[in-house]
């Protein structure tokens, strides 16, 4: 297998890797980048667990190649809190006790910023629609639909 | 196995002629690298074909719409001018996955992958779309309904691939729409879908019709009895009823858990009603 030099922008940072030419971003990001934050739940584009933003839209990190970042820019959910402050999302994904093991969370919390970013203001059936690719065992969706529309609800407050 | 990522078509073609063993042209990868996950699965050369500025791009041309073959259905989505003359063939598209899945995945990859329930397929024939193929001898303009020819087979041979997507310009009071059967609301395969396209005369009744069936045989089904069934009629219930008779009778569909045979028979018969109704609503509209 042939290795293949990849320069991106990972949280707006430069990174450079090396990776085989089938390995999937989600296992160059956890085995060689060290970020652990985007889990694998299926591998096959159904959970959600993966979820990352490349160039500005939503996608699952277990379907995209490595080799693929090449020049793009990439935002995990390392790269959600600015510094010790939390996002507003995370913050109100604790408040409304929006996960319990916390598998799913990450790839929920990418896929609500990367809703929020398109549409601050969302309808309940628009957040429904949207995370229907992200897929929870233990919380059950009202919880985390509650905390996205409060998130949502805030983050206007602030920009008005 | 190799990746490339080649920055103009003929490399594409050069590439995918000379290769040694299996070789599939990258787009979203939505289908490509679910299969490379199983063990049975060999590829030797992966062609990323998104660093083709023209495969990204969609363009109003004087004879239609263009669509690059990288171009993702959430881009078909927000194209407006794309939206308002072919709702049915964007629907379609957008049905395809979650959020995550529409941000790659494309309509030639669910053209290319074969699949017998391919969503966006229907509705692009209905619509009388062509596929551009790239070859090292050159182009050409072939029908989508020629690409698959059974589950997972297409007509493309070695070195051809396709560059973009051709919707024909809608010409005047014409409608179209996509309808499938899935048990949930989302995030499934379809069990049964039908795509419709209808031309109205200045009276309002159907001057001519495309209706193409999914998931009902092993490829797209393009039905000229259920066309012609319809044609010449404002959709009265008589002419509904035959155009659901002969959607049934077209359908060579498989029984499995997901549905029957009777039953995929009967739905087929029910969505091209229900899509016919919709694409003569839109055609009036227009
Ligand atoms: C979670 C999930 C949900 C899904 N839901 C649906 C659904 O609801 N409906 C549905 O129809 N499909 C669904 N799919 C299947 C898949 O997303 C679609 O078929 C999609 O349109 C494939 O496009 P792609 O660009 O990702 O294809 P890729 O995976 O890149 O390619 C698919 C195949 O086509 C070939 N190919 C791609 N582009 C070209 C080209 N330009 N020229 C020649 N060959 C080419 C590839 O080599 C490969 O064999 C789903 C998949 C997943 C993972
Ligand atoms: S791990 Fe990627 S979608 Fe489940
Ligand atoms: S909190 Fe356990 S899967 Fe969602």
């Amino acid at each position: 297998m042939v290795s293949v030099p990849v320069s991106t922008t990972i949280n707006s940072d430069e990174v450079e890797f090396l990776c085989r030419a089938d390995e999937s971003l989600l296992d160059v990001l956890r085995n060689r980048l060290g970020l652990m934050g985007a889990k694998e739940g299926c591998g096959t584009g159904d959970c959600g667990a993966c979820s990352v933003i490349m160039d500005g839209r939503i996608v699952c990190s277990c379907l995209v190649l490595g080799a693929e970042a090449e020049g793009r820019t990439i935002e995990t959910i390392e790269g959600m809190a600015d510094g010790n402050e939390l996002h507003p999302l995370q913050k109100k994904f604790i408040e409304h006790a929006a996960l319990q093991c916390g598998i799913c969370t990450p790839g929920f919390l990418m896929a609500a910023k990367a809703l929020l970013d398109a549409n601050p203001d969302p309808t309940e059936e628009e957040i429904r629609f949207w995370l229907a690719g992200n897929l929870c065992r233990c919380t059950g969706y009202d919880k985390i639909v509650r905390a996205v529309a409060d998130a949502a609800q805030e983050m206007r407050g602030k920009r008005a | 196995m190799r990746y490339e990522r080649p920055k103009t078509t003929a490399e594409v073609t050069n590439l995918l002629a000379g290769a040694v063993g299996r070789a599939f042209v990258l787009a979203g990868g939505t289908d490509l690298l679910v299969r490379m996950k199983s063990d049975d699965f060999e590829v030797d050369l992966v062609v990323d074909i998104k660093a083709i500025p023209s495969m990204s791009e969609i363009s109003e041309t004087a004879d239609g719409f263009e669509i690059g073959a990288a171009v993702p259905c959430a881009v078909l989505g927000e194209n407006k001018a794309l939206v308002a003359a072919w709702p049915g063939v964007v629907e379609a598209a957008n049905l395809i996955g979650s959020t995550q899945i529409q941000g790659r995945c494309t309509i030639a990859g669910n053209l290319c992958n074969a699949s017998p329930a391919a969503d966006s397929v229907p509705a692009m024939v209905a619509a009388g779309a062509h596929a551009r193929i790239a070859s090292p001898d050159g182009a050409k303009i072939v029908a989508v309904e020629e690409i698959p020819v059974g589950p997972g087979e297409t007509s493309l041979k070695k070195g051809e691939f396709i560059e973009a997507i051709l919707i024909p310009k809608r010409s005047p009071r014409s409608g179209d729409a996509y309808l499938r059967f899935i048990p949930r609301t989302e995030m499934d395969i379809a069990v049964v879908g039908a795509g419709v396209r209808l031309t109205l005369d200045e009276q309002g009744g159907i001057e001519s019709a495309r209706v193409a069936l999914g998931a009902v045989g092993p490829k797209v089904v393009l039905s000229e009895e259920a066309a012609r069934a319809i044609v010449g009629s404002k959709l009265e219930e008589a002419a509904l009823d035959a155009l659901a008779e002969a959607c049934s009778a077209a359908s060579t569909p498989i029984d499995d858990k997901r549905g029957t045979v009777e039953f995929r028979k009967h739905v087929v018969g029910v969505l091209a009603r229900r899509a016919a109704k919709l694409a003569y609503k839109r055609a009036g509209e227009n």
